[in-house]
């Protein structure tokens, strides 16, 4: 088979990435994507929130997939669900196997890389004490409870203070658990503060900063945690453990961009997001190959998702071999990373996103080429659970651009 | 004089609000940066209300549960109620995004509603 466009991944980038490389001219777009159902981890997300900033009102996660859907199958994208990518060769052949098609192979003339990202697991963690039944990740309890039915458990600890988690402790509690804390290691959570009030203070549910688990207890099933205050280097205080008996602990610490496919390729990676590195058409280090979504970074909102995918898909239709000028983008002081890792200069402005390494008020977000501010923004606040964006003219680059976020701007 | 402390959800910076009130009704709010939050804190104390998400069973259907949503927000206080009323029921398939599968939930005047298609 042949395609104009390969989408890896019907989750909300790949869906973004489909419609807009459609809308750009692309002709047989196909879409594949291992799952059943389209819209990714969408569907188990059964609460509200999604879309304000595209759509002006809080969508759940299905209705939120439903509308990319519906715009993907009107604007004609070709879905192969239940299909496998094993691999994508360096001539931008596909790879897959399926329950209808057996193993097939799919020759692209540009491909989009939308696989997301996974969760940390309880393996990572490397967690003292037993392996006994009812630790899992937050995600995966979420799959259980709202698309499947059951409850894990009746007396619940969670580690990690990411959205998931406390998505799922307000969950779990509305359907008759006892969620007794969050756990959080750092001294900030790494959830949004809506989600803090909304699903942990609304329901009496500490949070419990500068916390970790440092022993599972029981043989079959688990029995409880003993969780411990950690100092400042985030090593455990001996002195301030304690046991909580509990049935089940959900863990969410994080997540990762999947992309095995694209080490497959030999694709440059950023050892920071996990993700490829990529220019400011998304494009990855090789030719046509383009990266979107939380395959790419972990995104905290899925509206900035579908732009991102949006911008992906556009480019990967309008694909061309051509030489590009490039500049660097550079993380500074305060700054975890920035995407696009490159920009090309064409004359389009260029919009950057990045992430504070911690929590600041009232400091700057500063954009500087060969030590000019060429963009700057005073934030009420900076965090690493937030991403931060600026938008720089292409006119105002003249070499590598670096962004910091500084408490005064000069 | 009654003392609440509310968390304003309103912007990222979080402001810790405190709301005096005697015979329920407001008489000062402390610790907003903006008036956007002293309105926030006045609703969250006088009358708090929340979008409530759930799953309801599904006979005969391709998956087990739909998803659902009341379609404005609920009082705070019947939250519990109302997943009692969600829990209880019971829809056959196929479902249809919108449909009403609980109407006036617990009595809040606001119906409950599939976001997700079962066929």
């Amino acid at each position: 088979m042949k395609a104009d466009v390969a989408v890896i991944g019907a989750g909300p980038a790949g869906l973004a990435a489909a419609i807009a490389a459609k809308e750009n001219g692309a002709k047989r777009v196909v879409v594949l994507d291992r799952e059943a159902y389209k819209g990714g981890i969408l569907p188990q997300c059964i609460h509200n929130g999604f879309g304000l900033h595209i759509f002006g009102e809080e969508l759940t996660g299905p209705e939120y997939a439903a509308r990319y859907i519906d715009m993907a199958d009107n604007a004609g994208v070709t879905f192969m669900m239940e299909t496998m990518v094993l691999s994508i060769d360096e001539h931008k052949v596909i790879t897959a196997v399926g329950k209808d098609v057996g193993i097939t192979t799919i020759e692209a003339k540009a491909i989009v890389l939308a696989m997301g990202c996974r969760e940390r697991s309880s393996g990572a963690l490397m967690l003292p004490g037993d392996r006994p039944a009812g630790v899992m990740s937050a995600g995966t309890a979420q799959r259980f409870v709202n698309m499947e039915g059951y409850m894990p458990g009746k007396d619940v600890v969670i580690l990690g203070s990411g959205d998931i988690g406390l998505i799922m402790a307000r969950r779990m509690t509305l359907e008759g658990a006892n969620v007794k804390m969050v756990l959080e290691l750092m001294p900030y959570s790494g959830g949004l503060t809506r989600n803090i009030v909304q699903c942990l203070d609304d329901f009496d549910i500490p949070l419990k900063l500068s916390h970790t688990v440092v022993k599972m207890h029981g043989k079959q099933r688990l029995t409880g945690v003993t969780i411990a205050k950690v100092d400042e280097n985030l090593n455990p205080i001996e002195s301030t453990s304690e046991f909580v008996s509990c049935d089940t602990l959900l863990l969410s610490v994080g997540l990762i961009p999947e992309n095995e496919l694209a080490m497959g390729l030999n694709i440059q990676m950023d050892s920071v997001t996990g993700g490829a590195v990529v220019d400011s058409d998304m494009q990855t280090s090789m030719d046509g190959v383009f990266a979107c979504g939380n395959a790419l970074q972990v995104h905290d909102l899925v509206d900035f998702v579908t732009e991102e995918a949006s911008r992906a898909g556009k480019a990967a239709a309008q694909y061309k071999k051509i030489a590009k000028l490039f500049v660097n983008t550079i993380a500074g002081s305060g700054v975890r990373y920035v995407v696009p890792q490159k920009l090309v200069r064409d004359g389009i402005d260029k919009t950057l996103f990045f992430r504070a390494t911690k929590v600041t008020r009232g400091w700057y977000t500063i954009a500087r080429c060969r030590g000019k501010i060429i963009a700057s923004r005073k934030r009420v606040m900076c965090a690493p659970g937030e991403m931060e964006n600026l938008v720089i003219k292409d006119a105002d680059i003249s070499g590598g651009v670096t962004v910091t976020i500084e408490e005064t701007k000069t | 004089m009654k003392e609440q402390k509310v968390t304003c959800i309103v912007c990222p910076l979080g402001c810790e609000v405190t709301v005096k009130t005697q015979d329920g009704k407001i008489v000062e709010t402390t610790g907003q940066a903006c008036k956007r939050g002293e309105k926030y804190a006045a609703v969250e104390v006088t009358d708090p209300r929340r979008t409530l998400t759930s799953t309801v069973r599904v006979r005969d259907g391709a998956s087990p549960l739909v998803s659902v949503k009341s379609v404005k927000p609920i009082p705070k206080e019947l939250l519990f109620a109302s997943m009692k009323k969600i829990n209880e029921t019971r829809v056959k398939a196929p479902v249809k995004i919108g449909d009403i599968v609980v109407p006036n939930v617990a009595g809040s005047g606001v119906d409950i509603v599939a976001t997700t298609d079962v066929a």
